[in-house]
Order: C-alpha cells, then structure tokens, then sequence
C-alpha cells in the first residue's frame, strides 16, 4: 500500500533508509525542522540546515521515487535562546518560496517555560505574516498534558489561526481528545518505547475516528523506525481494519491536510508504484 | 469529535484473545520482573524515586476494572500544573512529574497580542 511518512528527520537517515521506505510503499516524506541533539551556536548552522533540508534531501530522496517536503523554524528545545529565536526568525522567509518548503515547523513547546512561549507565538506570527500552514511538535513524556494544553489555548486565543490549518503532533491518549475537538488535524507518533506503539495508536482511531488524524514514523536519531508506517499498516490489517479504512489513514489523510499548501503535488510518475495499483 | 468507548473494537474478544495474549502476558510478565529486581537490588536508594512511585502508582489502574486505564495511567504520569517554568531547567523530560520539586512557576498568559 503507497503511504505518505508525514514526519521523517531523513537528515538523520542513511540512503538504505530511502530505498527500504521505497520498498514499503512510501510516495512521500515531509521533514520538519528539529533539534539536533545539541543546542546549535549560530544563525549561521540553521542556514546549512535549511540549505540541506531544501536542496541536497529532496535530491537524495527522489532517487528512491519519494518526494520530498520540509517545514523550517527553530525547535522548541532551542527556543530558549531568544536571540537565537529572532535571528532565525530573521532568515527563514529567505527560503519559504523554494519548492518542498510547506510551512512552519516543528514549532512548540519542550519544557513549557516562559521563554520558549513566546517563541512559539514568534513563529505561529510569522506564519500567519506569509500564510503558511503549521506543524506543531508536543513536549515529551510529562510535559505533553500541560504543554499540549498550553499550545491548544495559546492558539484558540491568537487572532487569525485557522485550526484546519495546523498540525498538533504527537497526541497520545490524554491529549487527543482536546486536540481533535478544537478542530485541529493532529499525529500519532509510532516510536518504540516514548509516544504511541501501533496498537495503542489503532485504538485512538477506533475510539475518536478516522477525520483529520495522522499516522507517522518520526524517525531521527533515536529509537526510531523508518518503517514504522508500514508496520501500522500490518497491525491495522491484523486489527480486522478494511484496506480503504488503512488508506485514509496512510496517504489520504496525510494527502488531504498537506494539499492546503499549493506546493504539495504528488507526481505520480516520480512514484514506483502507481498511485490506485 | 466523539469518544465511542464501546463496540469500537472491530475484533470479538474471543480473537483479541487468540490474538494477542501471548504478547501481553510477555509484557507483564517483564513488569513482575522489573518489580521483583527493585526488591532483590544489592542497593535499596530507589523507593522514593518519583519515577518509581508513579510507575507504582499507574499499576493499581491495571487491575481496578474501570474503563479509561491509559488516560488514567497517563494522567498519573503526568505534570499537570500547565504554570509556566521561569527558564528551562533540563533538555529533556523524565517519565514522570517530580512533584517535590519545587520550580519557578507563573501563570500562561496565552493570549496573543
């Protein structure tokens, strides 16, 4: 079954990455902006970043049929640094018309302090300035009630948010419920040990249904499967779920929330497997 | 947006049965294990850890019989004073909240200006 990986760090991946989602049926990625695993020390490093996330990863990932979206800002655990902040802030409308750029994102909250709020609401600002949709990462383990509850109010009281037009990732069983019922699209984040195994994220979609929920693998540096997807995807046909109810999870889910960028065309000759095969 | 908390489940009991109990019988069993070794450990310095005492905590939802068990049990592991921290005093989180640390707190302000 083709699927779309909505959120894949593939700068963390190696090429075998590629061509093993390739295999599995992956059309597509998108990547959002995320920590490095260390604070970075200039504005200079995120220009890199962006550079690579815009030019060298869709590159890369096109030579394995899948195409390539990111989403760019400062992360939430860097957030701290309100210099750091502005000076990205700065840079990133630089790159907002290159091709895969969708947005903004992951932007959000990681331990919930004061500092990383109001850069939170810095980037949410800047992408409503140049009408970009959003991506929103939620704070770990727990920190994710309070900061998931912080970001929803946060938003709902901003003037000129379009719910539809967000992403809140992450959702676990606590949250979700919040989350979808203030009209936001919102990600079930399949990781080993943190976040939501497949059976527990199947149960979410069982128990609030199907609209405006997103499965992805978030693979990066840690833990993490590149294959998570697919791996669903087995657990869903497990679970008695039919192949059209696995699909809007999978690629028409995730299809229909990016399409609100222009940007987001699947090519469907770039695709090793034909779209409706 | 609705919970539907019943008739969900697309599999008869008997097949989720069948299905996946050798799984979670495994898992739990790991659990008596990781609980058996805290007992055996060489050094007793961990009882008080507020890790230890959520996890403690969270498995008397396992076996109360009522419905919601994961929101219960995430809630349990959860920070749920939504004040914000003056600075960030860790990269990362834990597990669990720490409720005798006493942090910096001030009320969200969260609407935008």
């Amino acid at each position: 079954m083709q699927y779309i990986d909505m959120h894949a760090h593939m700068v963390s991946r190696a090429t075998d990455d590629y061509k093993a989602m390739s295999l599995s049926g992956c059309v597509a990625v998108t990547e959002p902006a995320f920590w490095a695993g260390f604070d970075r020390v200039s504005v200079d490093v995120f220009r890199d970043y962006f550079n690579r996330l815009t030019e060298f990863e869709p590159e890369r990932a096109a030579k394995y049929g899948i195409q390539h979206y990111t989403w760019l800002c400062l992360n939430p655990k860097e957030a701290e640094d309100r210099e750091l902040t502005h000076q990205v802030l700065d840079i990133i409308p630089e790159y907002l018309d290159r091709p895969n750029v969708l947005g903004i994102g992951e932007i959000g909250l990681n331990r919930v302090t004061r500092n990383e709020l109001e850069s939170f609401k810095d980037h949410v600002k800047l992408a409503l300035q140049y009408e970009q949709p959003i991506h929103i990462h939620t704070p770990h383990l727990e920190d994710k009630y309070k900061g998931s509850r912080v970001i929803v109010d946060t938003l709902l009281a901003m003037d000129g948010v379009t719910p539809e037009r967000v992403m809140v990732d992450h959702a676990e069983e606590h949250t979700i419920p919040f989350i979808l019922g203030n009209g936001f699209w919102t990600g079930l984040t399949l990781y080993p040990t943190t976040k939501a195994s497949y059976q527990r994220a199947i149960d979410m979609i069982e128990r609030y249904g199907p609209d405006r929920i997103i499965v992805a693998s978030a693979c990066d540096w840690g833990p993490s499967q590149p294959l998570a997807v697919p791996n669903f995807i087995y657990e869903m046909r497990r679970r008695g779920h039919s192949e059209a109810a696995i699909k809007k999870i999978v690629f028409d889910n995730p299809r229909e929330f990016l399409s609100q960028s222009p940007k987001f065309d699947l090519h469907e000759e770039m695709m090793p497997l034909k779209l409706n095969a | 947006m609705t919970d539907h908390y019943q008739d969900t489940c697309p599999m008869p009991q008997s097949e989720l049965i069948a299905e996946y109990f050798m799984e979670y019988r495994a898992q739990l069993l790991d659990v008596a294990a990781f609980l058996d070794r805290m007992d055996r450990s060489v050094e007793q310095d961990g009882e008080d850890d507020f890790r230890y005492q959520a996890l403690l905590e969270s498995i008397q939802v396992l076996a109360d019989g009522q419905p919601g068990r994961v929101e219960r049990m995430q809630m349990i592991l959860s920070d749920q004073d939504t004040r914000l921290l003056e600075e960030r005093d860790s990269i990362s989180a834990y597990g669990a909240a720490d409720a005798s640390q006493q942090r910096a707190r001030t009320e969200a302000e969260p609407a935008g200006d």
